[in-house]
């Protein structure tokens, strides 16, 4: 019996001493080069990061000459941090040369028509109101769906759009209307043949301004002030 | 070709007492359908029956083109292709652009017959295989609407009618704005989706509105199939499948909802409906044949219907529940069919007898 | 049962480094006879799926041909001491190793770039061409036939991403690397942004080389009967 199976299995199975050891050995050759690879790219991909942050920043909040990154920690209050990595949340306070504060702005996301849609929207807490709004990255059908990137009309909502704050959350909720009926200044202005995506962009910048807005306007004192 | 003599004709079964051939049922739809096309075209203009015509020409050409490439036999003589492209062109919005019909007339026939084998063997019925293309392809042409009775339209066409090939069609804002009182651009169903405004059931029925080329008058559609039926070249048993599933189905949306949802008979004369379930789902090709079948798969592309009308995001669901519904209608025809005569009753989850139970040890 | 002593890798059963074909061979081969895209029908996700403009698809292109030829090289040194029990696992661990230097690659040279490929980077270890040029190819030859190998199934992988892309950003945004080919007024057809337009175009690549190869082996059939039939054989 034994012998017909080993005539079977003509070649006998390597010991499991030497198979640990090229797994071993494999692994740590791999690891060598893993970590080659990202301490020569974690700098211009810091790098890369802050620009295209910096570039959608500067598009919410227009004409800013200074700007400080704020990293929000679990228990609600902020620190001024130097670079856009980690993973906390961040806010991006924006000041003109004098070091007053224009706006901040806040990088949100949630689902869409199509994968995730993430956007970046300004507040300014000196009028209360989202100020500011860009479509960083969404898959929206193109032609219809991806209009919320586009849509002059549609962007044209967020030039002013109300977000008084509250106890809790915003006074009114900020919500996306059926194209040509919107009647209150806290309502989006949808775009007729893409309503899902523009109700998506109502959706996602509500459920974040809820949490941000009142964070801002608690720790309002710190951010004035700066990074200094 | 020189055929012997013959002295004895012998048939086998069916005994048909006169020869009902492909040709002659297309060439009867053909003719149903032909009152559909008038009205259109007293409805929107030259612009629909253009549009007709260049659905048929294309489809046609296409069909001829494909026949000869892979060397089979010429069934332009069936009728099949001119029904495909004719019933493409009442499927889509009146002043859409000649030369994307023509795209949806080739993709019709390329896509929903000719990779499959021709006629006969397709799956999916290949006018809604073009306009599914059509609908992913031109989503902004083909959601762009005009209104019925401008004043001027059986001398000129819609401005995007005559678009340049692969150019996009002019705007229409201005032909719109000429409408008389009460026509609007937006179809029934895109106004209750988008605006909540009803529109009058009497205006639906006798195709007092905008929409689809061929869509509109639902009651012409209903006799137009009428004839078809009372000639048994259409199943009627799938037009009351269809149309009854959708009234009881958004019946009970209505019931429930308290005002949130439209009438059912609202539902029943909006959109592509009729012309769907009369003209499309009752396609012999892509439709169960089976007589429990037939009725499960009526059943289910209106409830289909229903959900993606009132649920979805889209405001018509009618395409897409008849491509649904011919997807699964060889799977219906699997599980309905009927016991041959004196056979044991089969079960669906058989149980392993004695001797198969033996045979697996 | 094997002892402590028994250290001998059981080495592949490697035919001795056959004289075989000749190099160019090799590198031809992936490029069109044995296209991976094309003929084999591998890798077509993302062919699929980051083909829906030129540049994505050359993005893609340039990664594939890095990990396939690092991957196929390393594969290929280590093949003499890697028993066969663990191949597969060695080939994953090097395969996915180069996916994420490449990971990091892309990240540094540019976001956008980036984001437009998503997941797809990552989803090369499952690329199922490199795992089977490794298994195929460079566990069984040496290393500088294994680049080689590498280069031509990266560029027959590339000629097919190409072919893909091209079509797609040409119909369905009327651009070709971004510029715009027919003027402002042309009417975009989105199919081909869409995943379904990525069927529809792969279907007609797909039907072009099997309707080119026909014609072939009916002319070779024609002119030499019995070297024609045997040529269509195998495979």
């Amino acid at each position: 019996m034994t012998a017909s199976v080993q005539a079977l299995t003509a070649e006998k199975p390597s010991s499991s001493l030497y198979i640990i050891g090229v797994l071993s050995i494999v692994s740590t050759i791999c690891g060598i080069i893993i970590v080659f690879a990202y301490t020569s790219t974690a700098l211009p991909i810091a790098r890369n990061l802050a620009i295209i942050t910096n570039e959608a920043v500067s598009q919410v909040v227009p004409g800013g000459q200074q700007n400080t990154i704020f990293a929000i920690q679990p228990g609600g209050e902020i620190k001024p941090v130097t670079g856009v990595g980690g993973s906390d949340p961040k806010l991006f306070a924006v000041y003109d040369g004098a070091g007053k504060l224009l706006g901040v702005a806040i990088e949100a996301a949630g689902s869409g028509y199509a994968d995730l849609v993430s956007v970046m929207y300004a507040y300014s807490p000196e009028r209360q109101a989202i100020i500011g709004f860009k479509l960083i990255d969404a898959k929206e059908t193109p032609g219809l769906g991806d209009k919320i990137g586009t849509d002059p009309n549609f962007l044209a909502n967020f030039n002013e759009l109300e977000a008084k704050p509250a106890n809790p959350g915003l006074a009114h909720p900020i919500q996306t209307v059926k194209h040509a009926t919107k009647a209150n200044p806290w309502e989006i202005d949808g775009i007729s043949g893409a309503t899902v995506s523009s109700n998506a962009v109502g959706r996602i910048i509500n459920e974040s301004a809820q949490k941000m807005v009142p964070l801002i306007e608690r720790n309002l004192d710190q951010i004035r002030k700066g990074a200094s | 070709m020189a055929e012997p003599q013959r002295i004895f004709e012998l048939y086998s079964s069916p005994h048909l007492k006169r020869p009902v051939s492909t040709d002659i049922i297309m060439r009867n739809v053909v003719m149903a359908l032909a009152p559909v096309v008038a009205f259109s075209t007293y409805q929107f203009g030259v612009s629909a029956l253009l549009l007709v015509l260049t659905g048929m020409t294309a489809s046609v050409a296409a069909e001829f083109v494909f026949t000869r490439m892979s060397r089979r036999d010429n069934t332009l003589g069936d009728w099949s292709a001119a029904v495909t492209g004719l019933l493409l062109a009442l499927t889509l919005p009146p002043g859409f652009p000649l030369w994307m019909a023509a795209v949806g007339g080739v993709i019709s026939v390329a896509l929903g017959k000719a990779v499959f084998g021709g006629l006969g063997v397709n799956i999916f019925n290949p006018a809604l295989v073009g306009r599914a293309f059509l609908q992913a392809t031109f989503p902004v042409a083909i959601t762009t609407w005009t209104p019925a009775f401008v004043p001027g339209r059986f001398i000129e066409t819609v401005p995007s009618t005559l678009a340049a090939p692969f150019m996009q069609p002019a705007p229409v804002a201005d032909y719109v704005a000429r409408a008389v009182d009460g026509f609007t651009g937006a179809t029934p169903l895109a106004l209750l989706k988008f605006q909540h405004i009803d529109t009058d059931n009497l205006r639906l029925l006798f195709g007092m509105t905008s929409g689809s080329a061929g869509e509109t008058a639902a009651l012409l559609i209903l006799l137009c199939g009428a004839y078809l039926a009372v000639r048994r070249m259409l199943d009627w048993r799938i037009v009351a499948a269809v149309l009854g599933s959708v009234f009881i189905f958004s019946g009970a949306f209505y019931l429930a909802g308290h005002g949130k949802y439209p009438d059912p008979f609202f539902m029943l004369f909006s959109g592509g409906l009729m012309l769907g379930a009369v003209f499309m789902a009752t396609d012999m090709v892509t439709s169960p044949t089976t007589p429990r079948g037939i009725w499960i798969y009526g059943v289910l592309i209106g409830a289909v219907t229903v959900v993606i009308r009132l649920k979805g995001g889209l405001p018509e669901g009618v395409m897409y529940a008849i491509l649904l519904g011919n997807g699964v209608a060889p799977l219906i025809d699997t599980l309905t069919q009927p016991r041959i005569y004196g056979a044991p009753r089969k079960r669906l989850f058989p149980q392993k007898t004695a001797k198969q139970t033996e045979a697996t040890k | 049962m094997s002892t402590a002593h028994q250290h001998q890798p059981s080495p592949p059963a490697s035919p001795p480094e056959a004289a075989g074909p000749p190099a160019s061979e090799t590198f031809l081969n992936g490029l069109w006879k044995e296209n991976p895209v094309f003929v084999q029908v591998l890798g077509t996700c993302p062919t699929m799926a980051i083909t829906n403009s030129v540049r994505n698809a050359l993005a893609m292109s340039v990664a594939v041909i890095f990990v396939l030829v690092c991957s196929n090289a390393l594969v290929s040194l280590v093949r003499k001491t890697t028993p066969k029990e663990v191949r597969i696992a060695v080939f994953i661990l090097i395969i996915a190793t180069f996916v994420t230097v490449v990971d990091y690659a892309v990240k540094a040279v540019s976001i956008p770039i980036y984001q437009a490929m998503g997941p797809f980077i990552a989803l090369i270890v499952v690329n199922c061409i490199i795992l089977a040029r490794a298994e195929a190819f460079a566990y069984k030859n040496g290393v500088f036939r294994s680049i080689l190998d590498g280069f031509g199934m990266g560029f027959g992988f590339s000629i097919a991403l190409l072919f893909m892309g091209s079509i797609r950003e040409i119909l369905g945004a009327g651009t070709l690397l971004g510029y715009p080919l027919f003027g402002a007024n042309y009417q975009p057809w989105v199919i081909f942004l869409l995943p379904s337009g990525g069927f529809f175009t792969f279907a007609f690549w797909l039907l072009i080389f099997a309707w080119w190869r026909e014609r072939k082996d009916k002319r070779a059939k024609a002119t030499r009967p019995e070297a024609g039939q045997l040529e269509a054989a195998p495979q």
